[in-house]
């Protein structure tokens, strides 16, 4: 294990424990989405870019961007 | 539980280690063989391409299931807020002007790792996902009009519907052409050029042309359902 995975696995460890921390929606979607960063750095550093592409565009921009239009789907519902 | 965890994890093999055999056997086959220099993708999309329609045809699904459950709900009358319509949620300009920019690029680079599937890490999946990213890009920075007039909703369709059929359509190709279903029956080409290595780059581009519009018509629907007008002062 190089020392540049020790430390993404440490970073991913705090990572997470930041999301779950997180207590406003909103905020933990954008923390989801760098933890969806960190996840494709280690996939990078563990060689395998194929899987470190697929989470870039899957767990870092399109889970994000659906659960904030599933929170706007909410508001609107609360507003109406 | 936690006991039980953390003996599983000792009792597993070294981290970097690989014990099996069939990695090793690809490793020294798949280059001569297939003429390509990305292992991964001829393992996907040749050696076990079965599986690979398999998984491509969940995305489909999903992206179906999708559009179904969203469809019910803009039937209702009071769907739209009734004041102040037509008034888009402001962006912020640097967002925007940056956003713009990156629409080519993220475009460019998309049909870059799609085309460029056996030879450098990618393939049809990932450069799908890319290409769906770009055209949400236009929606964060322009107003949903705009979006929606880029990405209509009949070219998604039909886009994703030609992806899905062309994958089964060249694996009965081959059936026709004397081979197995979805064996690689085309010329497969200098290894390294970009027209090499058969069928599977005709696999990747209809992979590619699915997932991307499976990814644009997820946003599409998702995107709708958003009331691009809030108060009147943003």
């Amino acid at each position: 294990m190089t020392a540049f995975q020790a430390v993404l696995l440490i970073l991913l460890a705090a990572g997470g424990t930041v999301v779950v921390l997180t207590r406003t929606p909103r905020k933990q979607v954008i923390a989801t989405s760098f933890y969806g960063l960190l996840l494709s750095l280690l996939f990078m550093a563990t060689q395998a870019p194929d899987v470190a592409l697929s989470q870039l565009a899957v767990g870092a921009v399109a889970v994000p961007l659906m659960l904030l239009v599933a929170l706007a789907n909410v508001r609107k519902e609360l507003h109406k | 539980m936690a006991g039980l965890l953390l003996w599983a994890i000792t009792g597993l093999p070294g981290f970097g280690k690989y014990p099996g055999q069939y990695g090793d056997l690809i490793n020294s086959v798949a280059v001569f063989e297939r003429h390509v220099t990305n292992v991964v993708t001829a393992v996907n999309f040749d050696y076990r391409a079965l599986d690979t329609l398999g998984e491509e045809y969940i995305l489909f699904a999903a992206a179906i299931g999708v559009m179904l459950l969203l469809r019910e709900q803009r039937g209702e009358p009071h769907y739209r807020l009734p004041e102040h319509p037509h008034i888009p949620i402001r962006r912020s300009e640097a967002g925007r002007w940056i956003g713009l920019g990156f629409i080519g690029v993220i475009i460019v680079f998309g049909i870059y790792i799609v085309i460029h599937a056996q030879l450098t890490p990618g393939g049809g999946f990932q450069g799908g996902a890319i290409l769906g990213t770009a055209s949400v890009l236009v929606y964060l920075t322009t107003e949903e009009r705009i979006y929606r007039r880029v990405t209509p909703k009949w070219l998604v369709e039909v886009a994703e519907c030609a992806g899905a059929g062309g994958y089964a359509l060249i694996g009965i190709a081959a059936l026709l052409a004397g081979g197995a279903f979805l064996q690689n029956v085309l010329p497969l080409g200098k290894t390294g050029d970009l027209a090499s290595s058969g069928t599977i780059w005709l696999i990747n581009f209809s992979v590619g042309l699915e997932v991307s519009a499976a990814f644009s018509m997820l946003y599409l629907e998702f995107v709708q359902e958003v009331p691009e007008r809030t108060t009147k002062f943003e």
